[in-house]
C-alpha cells in the first residue's frame, strides 16, 4: 500500500501542467478563475489545443485517438485541468456520446462522427430528460417512427445544456410502445439543422443561460442514424450513465475553490480582523477540507480498483463520489458567500462585450451565481437521492 | 500509488482474522469482559505465538518490522471483533514510548517482554483537567540524586489496573502547559508510593485513576529525556491515532453489515423494513459515510511516517476528525435502525456504538483535532 505518487506520474503532472501554462491564456484562465463560464469560442478552442497534442480524448481506446493512460493518469490530468482551471471538456460528445459510438455504433458512424468529437468540429449536446421522464427516464415519450427510410421524431426533450451552441443531439426515443418501458427505446443522432427542431432557452435562478428546451415536430432523420440495435437504447443509456466514473467528484474543482475561499478571506474582514484568522470560520474550512481530503482518497481507491474489475461495469462507490462530490461543490460555494457577505448582492447579468464597471469589489460579482448555479450538481446526473437508491440496491442488497 | 496489500500482509490479515473468526464470536468476548482485568491471558499468548506483539518493532529491537499498515489491518479486525485485549495499551501506548525513547538496554529488556506476551504495559498522561492536551501536566517529578520522585494523579488510563509497567508523564520543570519539561518514567505497578482504582468503562475495556505518592523512579527507569518527553508522546499518540482509526472502521464496517442484514430480515406491514425508501436512503448514508472513514483510517496509516512532525500531526487530526464524524452517525443510525432490540445489552450492535463512542474520547475528540486541522491550514496543499 502506497499513498504516494510514483516518480513516473510526478513527472506526468509537471509535463500536463507545463502544458497547461504554456497553452492556456493567463486571460482565460483568470475569467475561468474569477468564477465566469467560458464561452463557446473558449472550449472550442482549448478542446482543439489539447486534440493537436494528442489529449483531446485522452480516456478512449487507442484507436480511435486515445492515448493509452492508464486511470491513474486520467486523474492526474483531469485534476490539472480542473485546477487550472482551464474550459471543461464538453461531456456531451468525448464522455457520452463518443463512448457509446465507438462501442455500439456502426463502422460508417465511427468514421464519420469520432474524430469531429475530438476535435470539437461537432458541438454534441444530450436529448434525454423530457419534462414528464426526469429519474423516471425510462417514462420518455418521444417517439421515433419509421417512415419510409426515415425516422420521423415528435416529441420535447428538456434540460438540454448548451443545445444552444449544438450541431448534434443524441436522443433516446421510444419506438415501441407496446412493451415494457425500458425494452422500447432507441438511441438516435440527429443533425440540429433539421427542420422541425426549436431550440428555446430557459433562464436558470442564476440568471444564466445554459440549459434549453428542444422541440422536435416531424423531424426526418436518415436511418443509419440509430445506434446499435432498435430498441436497445435503454442499454446504451445505462453505458453511457455509468461510464462517466474518473473525475465525477470534482475534487480538483473544490480543491481550487477552497484556495479561492482562503485568498479571500485574507481580504474579507469580520470585526475588523481578516476573516481567516476567524477560528469558527477556519474550522469550517477545515471540515470541508478533510471531508474533500477523504472523497479524494475514495475516489484513488475507486480508480486504483478499476483494472481489477470487469470491463464496463461501473463501481458501486461511484455512488459515493457523486454524493459526496457534488456536497463538497456546493459546501465550497456556500463558503464563498459567507466569504463575501453583504457584497453579494449586486446582480450583474452577463453580457459579452459589456465594459460597464462591475458594482463592488470585481470578484464578488460571480459568487452568488455560482452558488445558486452549484445546487445542480446534486440534481443532474441522477439526483443524489436517485444515487442513494443505487446504493441501497446494487451495493447493500435492500 | 497502490491500494493493494503485500501478499505478506494479506497473509496476515487472513491469519488474525481466521484467529479471531473462530474464538472471539460475540459469546466468547462476554466471557472474556467478564475475567478479572477485563481480558484474556490465553488469547494474549496466541496474539505473542501470531507474531503480532512484536509486529510494530524494528527487528533491530526484537521485532517484525512492520509499519502502520500492518498495524491497521490487525486494528481493523480488532474492531470488527470487539477485541478487548491490551493491544493499544502494551505494544503500540508503553512500546511506542520505548521503541521512540528507550536506551538499547530499555529497548532490550522491554521490547522483548511485549512480544513474547510477559509484560503488558500502560501510558498514563490524561489528568482531570488536562482533557485532550499531552502538554497538560501537573503531575511532577523531582530530581533527588540519580532518581525522581513522582507526585500526581493521572485519570482514564487505559488497562492501567492490569498493567505490569506504567509509564507515566509528568513535569520535570515549567509550568501546567508549557510544551517542554515534561518527562516519562516508566513505574512498576507494584512500586511504593502507587495506587490505583480500576473499573471498567463503557465499552468494556477497564480504566485506571493512578495516584503516585512520592514513588520513586531510578535512572534505569527514566525514558529518554526527561524535559523533552512531549515530541516523543506526540508521536506515540498520533500512531495510536491511526490504529484508533482502523479500529473504528472495522466497528463501523460490521454495525452496518449488521444493520442492513436487519433491515432485510425485520418485517413490518407484513414486508421486510428494508423495503422503504426512508431506511434504505439512512443506510446508504452509513455506507458513504463508511467510505469516507475507510479512506482517511488508510490516510492516517499511509501517512504516519510523514517526516516533518508538524505535517504528521496535522494528518493524523484530519484522519480522526473524520472518524469521529463517520462513526457517531453510523453508531446513532445503527441504533435506530435497529429499534428497540438495538437498545439491548444483550444485542451486539449497541456495543459496537458504545466502543465507537469511547474512541472518539481516546487522543482527541473530532472537535478537538478540528481546531488541530484549522490551525493548520493547508491540508489541501498537503500531501
Amino acid at each position: 500500500m502506497e499513498l504516494r505518487f510514483t516518480d513516473e506520474e510526478i513527472a506526468f503532472r509537471k509535463e500536463v501542467r507545463a502544458f497547461i501554462d504554456a497553452k492556456l491564456p493567463k486571460a482565460l484562465r483568470e475569467k475561468l478563475a474569477a468564477g465566469h463560464h467560458p464561452t463557446r469560442d473558449d472550449i472550442v478552442f482549448w478542446q482543439k489545443t489539447l486534440n493537436d497534442k494528442g489529449w483531446g480524448v485522452a480516456h478512449w481506446p487507442v484507436p480511435y485517438g486515445g492515448t493509452g493512460w492508464d486511470a491513474v493518469k486520467q486523474y492526474i490530468f483531469l485534476e490539472e485541468m480542473m485546477m487550472a482551471p482551464s474550459p471543461p471538456p464538453l461531456a456531451f460528445g468525448t464522455s457520452m456520446v463518443g463512448p457509446v459510438i465507438y462501442t455500439f455504433g456502426s463502422e460508417a458512424q465511427k468514421k464519420r462522427f469520432l474524430p469531429r468529437i475530438a476535435s470539437l468540429d461537432d458541438w454534441w449536446c444530450q436529448g434525454f430528460s423530457e419534462p414528464g421522464a426526469g429519474s423516471d427516464l425510462a417514462g420518455l415519450k418521444t417517439k421515433a417512427e419509421k417512415v419510409g427510410d426515415h425516422w420521423v421524431i415528435n416529441g420535447q426533450k428538456t434540460w438540454t445544456t448548451l443545445g444552444q451552441y449544438a450541431d448534434w443531439i443524441f436522443v433516446l426515443a421510444r419506438t415501441d410502445a407496446s412493451v415494457k418501458k425500458q425494452e422500447g427505446i432507441s438511441f438516435i443522432l440527429v443533425d440540429m439543422k433539421t427542420p422541425g427542431i426549436t431550440v428555446k432557452p430557459i433562464q436558470t435562478i442564476d440568471g444564466g443561460h445554459e440549459v434549453n428546451e428542444v422541440f422536435f415536430d416531424d423531424v426526418k432523420v436518415p436511418l443509419e442514424n440509430l445506434v446499435g440495435q432498435e430498441n436497445k437504447g435503454w442499454d446504451y443509456a445505462k453505458f453511457l450513465l455509468g461510464n462517466e466514473r474518473t473525475g465525477i467528484a470534482r475534487v480538483g474543482i473544490s480543491k481550487q475553490r477552497i484556495r479561492k475561499i482562503k485568498e479571500m478571506a485574507a481580504i474579507e474582514q469580520r470585526g475588523g480582523r481578516p476573516l481567516i484568522e476567524d477560528q469558527r470560520f477556519r474550522e469550517k474550512i477545515a471540515e470541508v477540507e478533510i471531508e474533500l481530503k477523504a472523497l479524494e482518497i475514495t475516489q484513488l481507491r475507486v480508480i486504483a480498483g478499476e483494472k481489477k474489475r470487469e470491463k464496463g461495469k461501473p463501481d458501486p462507490a461511484s455512488s459515493v463520489l457523486k454524493i459526496k462530490g457534488s456536497e463538497l461543490q456546493q459546501a465550497t460555494t456556500e463558503l464563498l458567500m459567507e466569504v463575501i457577505g453583504p457584497h453579494s448582492a449586486p446582480f450583474t447579468p452577463e453580457e459579452p462585450g459589456s465594459n460597464e464597471p462591475p458594482i463592488g469589489p470585481e470578484w464578488a460579482q460571480t459568487i452568488a451565481p455560482t452558488y445558486f448555479n452549484v445546487r445542480k450538481v446534486s440534481i443532474y446526473g441522477g439526483s443524489n437521492e436517485i444515487q442513494k437508491n443505487i446504493i441501497a440496491k446494487a451495493v447493500l442488497g435492500l | 500509488m497502490d491500494f493493494d496489500l503485500s501478499e505478506e500482509q494479506q497473509l496476515l490479515k487472513d491469519s488474525v482474522e481466521g484467529f479471531l473468526s473462530d474464538t472471539y464470536d460475540f459469546e466468547s468476548r462476554k466471557k472474556i469482559a467478564a475475567l478479572p482485568g477485563g481480558w484474556s491471558p490465553e488469547v494474549w499468548a496466541k496474539f505473542a505465538e501470531l507474531g503480532l506483539l512484536g509486529l510494530p518493532f524494528a527487528e533491530e529491537d526484537g521485532g517484525f518490522g512492520g509499519g502502520a499498515v500492518e498495524t491497521m489491518l490487525l486494528a481493523e479486525s480488532f474492531g470488527k471483533h470487539l477485541v478487548l485485549e491490551p493491544y493499544l495499551a502494551t505494544v503500540i501506548l508503553g512500546g511506542g514510548v520505548v521503541k521512540r525513547a528507550g536506551t538499547a538496554a530499555q529497548k532490550a529488556e522491554y521490547i522483548a517482554a511485549i512480544a513474547e506476551g510477559t509484560r503488558t504495559f500502560a501510558l498514563a498522561t490524561t489528568e482531570r483537567h488536562s482533557r485532550y492536551d499531552l502538554f497538560d501536566v501537573t503531575t511532577t517529578a523531582k530530581k533527588d540524586g540519580a532518581s525522581f520522585v513522582l507526585d500526581g494523579e493521572k485519570a482514564v488510563v487505559v488497562h492501567g489496573g492490569s498493567a505490569d509497567r506504567i509509564i507515566v508523564s509528568a513535569r520535570t520543570a515549567g509550568s501546567r502547559r508549557d510544551r517542554g519539561g515534561i518527562g516519562l518514567f516508566m513505574v512498576p505497578a507494584d512500586a511504593p508510593g502507587l495506587s490505583r482504582r480500576s473499573s471498567p468503562t463503557q465499552d468494556g475495556t477497564h480504566a485506571a485513576e493512578i495516584t503516585l505518592s512520592g514513588v520513586r523512579v531510578d535512572a534505569d527507569g527514566v525514558l529518554g529525556d526527561p524535559e523533552g518527553g512531549l515530541p516523543v508522546l506526540e508521536a506515540v499518540a498520533d500512531e495510536a491515532i491511526a490504529a484508533l482509526c482502523a479500529e473504528a472502521v472495522g466497528a463501523m464496517s460490521e454495525l452496518t453489515d449488521l444493520t442492513v442484514d436487519y433491515l432485510k430480515q425485520r418485517k413490518q406491514f407484513g414486508v421486510p423494513i428494508g423495503g422503504f425508501q426512508a431506511l434504505q436512503h439512512r443506510a446508504a448514508e452509513m455506507f458513504v459515510a463508511l467510505e469516507q472513514a475507510r479512506s482517511m483510517a488508510m490516510f492516517a496509516a499511509m501517512t504516519a511516517a510523514t517526516e516533518d512532525a508538524t505535517e504528521r500531526r496535522a494528518l493524523a487530526s484530519a484522519a480522526k476528525v473524520q472518524i469521529g464524524r463517520s462513526a457517531k452517525f453510523i453508531g446513532q443510525q445503527g441504533i435506530q435502525l435497529h429499534g428497540g432490540i438495538g437498545m439491548t445489552m444483550e444485542y451486539k450492535a449497541g456495543h459496537y456504538f458504545k466502543r465507537l463512542t469511547m474512541i472518539d474520547t481516546l487522543f482527541g475528540d473530532a472537535d478537538h483535532h478540528l481546531a488541530e486541522v484549522a490551525c493548520y491550514g493547508q491540508l489541501v496543499s498537503a500531501a
